[in-house]
């Protein structure tokens, strides 16, 4: 069997699984980014369209930072508590590795089937964005390409992270402390021109910045400069490329740790 | 003699400075059921982790198969049906997916895998149950579902890990007996366990280890002809009449052991023992005549109970 052969295998029993606790992903994957579109993007956007602030409907420059945001918050969602279940709760992963298939297996395997969900979940919201009017549809589905990647970045990392931890008890920490403020100040909102100037510089080494950017310089086919950096799309593309790397990396090397002492 | 399935040879492993496994050598031949029995702690584990390729090997020497474990590992686990010591079925999935899972992590079709899992909640008795998720499963069903799907490939080697452990004696039973059809079947068999009877009923040979090393190897027969006299005389004392008793008992039977709650005399001859108790004036409260097992074969080789 091929490494593709045997991370499908085990994408397999992913699905299978899935089957039985989809009902549970739906609020956050789908319920929760349409709510964001509707309060923050037509009924804030009502208000902010009324001053002087934006060159465009604020619904247009919102939708694309929550796509981003959307693919960052399955993405890690992916990268936590189901590897710590895995390793610990479900244990489904000890047994897995006394098969042919091994962690690198399971690592490429949840990757891939990360992959699938990410892509359903992204293109049901630019669907939903585009009947709202946030975004035109072709656009908007080139974008769902960008917003994988943003997700399966911070799904790499975080599973790499998950697995230095001994128990799920720094799962919700996490979620509390990294996730959330990026998911407030990486752009999804606003502009990062508005962040004072140091926080600006934070900004751009953050990965979810990079992901909103990308996502917006295409949704937003000739953005004004005022709503986006000028840095160009191929930096954000090799930021969250490499962000993939070497969560992929860390991620087998420390899963081989955990489960082959 | 066939060439050996797992041969190994001054096999070690060390976690940090500890040593779980020192150095043993042994031979596991087609078609035979081997025993490592020791007591928890002895190493047990950690042999069967490197036996099953997951868990690389400090020092020392392994085939598995022909194969070595730490550049062929899939090669082997491909032929190997592993029951671990801990139940790891996927608790999310039912008792016919969880077979279903496996076989596809083997690579088998969808048409190759059907009807194996058929037959396999035949041979575990579970197929009223083939749609539970397995979370509501007793323990002696789950046990059993994991024997049922370490059999999914068809495997060369099983490795069952205290297969009983934990189990009620209703339960054992059935286990045992599923284990002894494997064992018609003409399926070579790792067991390892820190119960003598189970080593006895089921394995043709076996391995005594102790803190990381094996201390006597042969098969159930041999090592209690080789360690223990034949019978074995119990007694228990009232409280505080033990420490008296053990004065006079001295030079009566071929070897005693003094335990915490009783005193045991190993002799080639129970009756004539039983006798020279009453001439010596003890007068234990209770008296067990048996046969000697594993466990009194255990007790000499270290001096200490399987059991605690």
């Amino acid at each position: 069997m091929t490494t593709l052969r045997r991370s499908l295998r085990f994408a397999e029993s992913e699905v299978i699984a899935y089957r039985r606790t989809w009902r549970g992903t739906i609020i956050s994957s789908f319920v929760n980014p349409v709510l964001f579109l509707a309060a923050m993007g037509s009924g804030l956007g009502a208000l902010v369209d009324n001053g002087p602030g934006l060159p465009i409907d604020y619904i247009l420059f919102l939708a694309p930072g929550l796509l981003a945001a959307t693919a960052m918050q399955n993405g890690a969602g992916d990268g936590s508590f189901p590897v710590m279940a895995g390793v610990l709760w479900r244990k489904n992963f000890h047994g897995t590795i006394t098969t042919p298939l091994g962690p690198e297996d399971i690592v490429w395997g949840r990757l891939l089937w990360g992959t699938a969900r990410l892509g359903f979940v992204l293109t049901v919201f630019a669907i939903i964005a585009y009947l709202f009017g946030a975004m035109d549809l072709g656009p908007g589905l080139v974008a769902v390409i960008p917003g994988i990647l943003t997700g399966l970045a911070f799904t790499a990392v975080i599973t790499a992270w998950t697995l230095t931890q001994e128990d799920g008890r720094s799962l919700s920490t996490l979620f509390r402390f990294a996730i959330v403020p990026l998911f407030l100040f990486s752009g999804t909102f606003f502009p990062i021109s508005q962040l004072p100037g140091f926080l600006q510089s934070v900004a751009y080494v953050t990965p979810l910045f990079h992901g909103v950017e990308l996502v917006r310089k295409i949704t937003l086919s000739d953005p004004d400069p005022s709503l986006v950096t000028t840095m160009p799309m191929w930096v954000h593309f090799c930021y969250l490329v490499v962000m993939f790397a070497i969560g992929i990396y860390l991620s087998i090397r420390f899963l081989h740790q955990k489960l082959r002492p | 003699m066939a060439e050996s399935l797992v041969e190994a040879r001054g096999l070690t492993k060390e976690f940090g400075d500890f040593t779980a496994v020192d150095g043993i050598d042994f031979d596991i031949h087609p078609g035979e059921a081997f025993g490592f029995l020791g007591p928890n702690g002895a190493g047990k584990t950690s042999t069967m982790r490197m036996i099953t390729t997951v868990s690389p090997i400090t020092s020392g020497h392994m085939t598995v198969f022909g194969l070595d474990p730490t550049t062929q590992g899939r090669g082997i686990r491909q032929r190997l049906g592993v029951v671990p010591q801990e139940d790891n079925l996927d608790q999310e999935l039912t008792v016919s997916e969880n077979l279903y899972v496996f076989g596809r992590y083997h690579d088998m079709t969808k048409a190759e895998i059907l009807p194996k899992v058929e037959e396999l909640l035949e041979f575990a008795q579970l197929t009223d149950r083939a749609d539970a998720v397995v979370e509501h499963l007793s323990g002696g069903m789950k046990r059993r579902l994991t024997i049922a799907r370490a059999l999914i490939n068809n495997p060369d080697l099983v490795i069952l890990d205290e297969p009983t452990t934990g189990l009620d004696p209703q339960a054992r039973h059935l286990l045992w007996d599923r284990l002894y059809k494997l064992k018609r079947d003409g399926a070579t068999l790792i067991i390892t366990t820190h119960y003598m009877d189970e080593a006895e009923q089921l394995c043709d040979r076996l391995v005594v280890m102790d803190q990381g090393k094996i201390v006597a190897e042969g098969s159930p027969r041999e090592l209690i002809e080789r360690y223990a006299p034949r019978e074995v005389v119990e007694l228990r004392f009232q409280d505080g009449q033990q420490e008296d008793a053990v004065a006079r008992l001295d030079g009566l039977a071929a070897r005693s052991e003094i335990l915490a709650d009783r005193i045991m005399l190993y002799t080639d001859d129970a009756d004539d023992t039983q006798e020279g108790l009453g001439s010596r004036g003890v007068d234990p409260e209770q008296v067990l005549v048996r046969r000697s097992t594993l466990e009194d074969v255990f007790l000499r080789l270290t001096g200490r109970q399987l059991i605690d």
